[in-house]
């Protein structure tokens, strides 16, 4: 499937995403970590995520100070380091998935910066579709990101509560595939409600760019997902499959299900 | 938006502003809010008046005859200890603190590590009536019980950080998680020059006061700049403090003294410069203990203040740049340093001053009599003497 859409669009992104829309439906993008609970049932989940309704899976490389992460997927990163996860042994278990869905590196940028200038090459080289990385906001480091931008994945960048709408623009400019909106102020992990102030921001960003626009923090449950569906291109779920997978990967798989069903009312 | 230039931004190579998105607006907010602060005289005359009716500056500098004899060369010793709260770390919140109710936060967090910056936080929220929760890591808490006292008793809450190392790397990556839940009231004054862009510069701003007055008291005192200043780094904001007005006197030997805490050759330091590689860790580029795959390695080291595996950018740029050099003295000659100042000159250092002061003691063939030596005393060790007496119960 990955060389497949390699000969079809250099971007399997906005051919999923006309898929979607050709079909009404939305996209359900899920998180998982990278080697969490452990190496075996990392790859277990990314099947299971997959076959239970995933468009797209984001793949979180696990880093010792992960900031911008809220306790579950904090807990779930040092699970995997305390098993050995790297950047190349995440690449290894996406090789090793060949999942017929796009995968997004999820990343901070220190390990990335340690896996060698070379590392999205490997990455593309194991079946990874994207890069998104999680404290290397626009303009930050022009360079640098130019470099990751030109490479062979697709740059997904964020865009915040925060971020003003001129802003907005050039984050559009500067990213490919999707933008990730994050949906409120904080770190990840499930909350009760979705901000008052979302489908404003989704609106304001809508005017500011045309690639699809996905949703994530905060999202746990089927009725939650199907309220961002209705304004968003897609949905984000992390910290709530990450907590399920705690406990099984089949509980996990229960819950991406019931999104699905969510998402599609 | 991208008004910010990349030289405003870094040092060097150095530095830089590696945060979540939702943090680089109140960033942006945050770099012009100082920069029109520190051009308006009003705000400059209440500053330097709380400088000194409230934290006691200028601080002495003190002659240090015993010391001085042992190495063979004049020591002057720039008194950070004699400062309200006993250590530098209260130029920068005094400052940060102004800072923020100019911006009309109302709300304050810090992180802190042994407690000495949360301290300096605590005490002028309590002073200018801001809201303050300080995050500490659990381990540091237990080894600190006082200075958590301390903050609870001005008003402040401490929230006990359980994740990591749960030392002073984890109680910086919480607090910037509170940051970026509660950015549109809360400041964050960060206690040292790291962390993204405008901080390492506000800081150092912040705390070039050392400097400013060792270099006018040297001049006065002595007669002459210092031929070499000598100051102890953690992430390093007494060094800066010290060093940024001697930087354009290329004549001026800089030396920052790192933690080597078991020794370099082993896995238990905090020597960043020394044997770190840069890499990015809460919001900057520079020298870092981290491994292969990137992954930040613990610091160790006797001194809680001295404990973090970064450094402030600006001390990368200036060892590249060849500017300033950088060593090591481990936990045990520090104590070696912690005894020597106390016992030549009356003045107990702290644990992490006490670093500076072994590294001059230990390398007694390089002074000369017409060299002046300037020694930052960061700050006082009465923190450490209850550690310091378990340490050396065998050793009266």
């Amino acid at each position: 499937m990955a060389s497949e859409s390699a000969t079809i669009s250099s971007d399997p992104f906005a051919r999923r995403f006309a898929a979607l829309r050709a079909r009404g439906r939305k996209a359900l993008v899920v998180y998982v970590t990278a080697g969490h609970p452990d190496r075996e049932r990392s790859l277990a989940l990314l099947h299971a995520v997959a076959a239970s309704g995933a468009d797209v899976v984001e793949l979180g490389i696990p880093f010792s100070d992960p900031l911008a992460d809220g306790p579950v997927i904090q807990a779930s990163s040092q699970r995997a380091l305390e098993g050995g996860m790297t950047f190349d042994g995440a690449l290894e278990l996406i090789a090793r998935a060949s999942l017929d869905v796009p995968v997004v590196l999820f990343t901070y940028l220190n390990p990335l910066l340690a896996a060698g200038r070379d590392a999205l090459d490997r990455a593309a080289q194991a079946g990874a579709h994207g890069l998104l990385v999680t404290d290397l906001p626009v303009g930050a480091d022009p360079a640098l990101e130019a470099r990751l931008g030109a490479g062979p994945l697709a740059f997904v960048r964020l865009v915040a509560p925060t971020t003003p709408a001129p802003r907005m623009a050039e984050i559009a400019r500067h990213g490919s595939g999707f933008v990730y909106l994050i949906s409120r102020l904080g770190v990840t992990g499930e909350r009760n409600d979705i901000a008052a102030e979302l489908p404003e921001t989704v609106a304001r960003l809508r005017a500011a760019t045309t690639l699809p626009i996905c949703v994530g923090f905060g999202i746990s449950r089927p009725d939650q997902a199907a309220a961002v569906g209705r304004i968003a291109d897609g949905i984000v779920v992390g910290s709530a499959v990450v907590r399920a997978a705690d406990e099984s990967v089949e509980r996990a798989a229960a819950l991406v299900a019931s999104l699905r069903a969510g998402l599609d009312g | 938006m991208m008004t910010t230039s990349v030289m405003h931004d870094r040092f060097g190579a150095f530095g830089g502003r590696y945060v979540p998105e939702t943090l680089v607006p109140a960033l942006e907010a945050l770099d012009r809010a100082f920069d029109e602060a520190m051009r308006d005289p009003a705000f400059t005359a209440e500053l330097e008046s709380l400088l000194a009716t409230y934290v006691g500056r200028p601080s002495p500098l003190s002659s240090a005859p015993r010391f001085s004899e042992l190495i063979g060369a004049p020591v002057y010793l720039k008194r950070e200890d004699l400062n309200h709260t006993g250590a530098h770390k209260i130029n920068n919140t005094v400052g940060q603190a102004l800072l923020a109710r100019r911006m009309g936060k109302r709300r304050i967090i810090a992180e802190t590590g042994a407690g000495q910056h949360g301290v300096a936080t605590a005490t002028v929220c309590a002073r200018f009536g801001l809201q303050c929760v300080v995050y500490m890591g659990e381990e540091d808490m237990r080894r600190q019980a006082l200075n958590v006292f301390r903050m609870r008793l001005m008003g402040a809450e401490v929230r006990a950080v359980t994740s990591g190392t749960r030392t002073l790397k984890d109680a910086t990556s919480e607090a910037i998680r509170d940051w970026v839940t509660n950015v549109t009231d809360s400041h964050y004054i960060i206690g040292s020059v790291v962390g993204p862009a405008p901080y390492p510069r506000m800081v150092r701003d912040f705390q070039s006061v050392i400097g400013r007055e060792a270099r006018a008291q040297m001049l006065e005192t002595a007669g002459r700049l210092p031929a070499t200043v000598v100051a102890c780094v953690g992430g390093g904001s007494n060094a800066m403090g010290i060093f940024h007005p001697f930087v354009d006197d290329t004549e001026v030997e800089l030396i920052g003294v790192e933690a080597a805490g078991e020794g370099l050759d082993t896995e238990r330091h905090a020597a960043s410069l020394s044997r770190g590689r840069p890499g990015v860790l809460h919001g900057t580029l520079s020298y870092l203990l981290q491994d292969a795959a990137g992954q930040v390695h613990p610091a160790h080291s006797v001194s809680a203040g001295l404990d973090y595996p970064g450094v402030g950018p600006e001390h990368s740029y200036l060892k590249d740049s060849g500017r300033a050099t950088y060593v090591a003295v481990t936990d045990a000659e520090a104590l070696d340093g912690f005894r020597l100042l106390s016992q030549l000159e009356g003045i107990i250092p702290a644990l992490e001053t006490a670093h500076a002061v072994a590294w001059v003691a230990g390398n007694r063939g390089r002074w000369r009599a017409d060299a002046p030596v300037l020694l930052c005393v960061s700050g006082r060790g009465d923190k450490d003497v209850m550690q310091v007496s378990e340490l050396l119960a065998d050793q009266p």
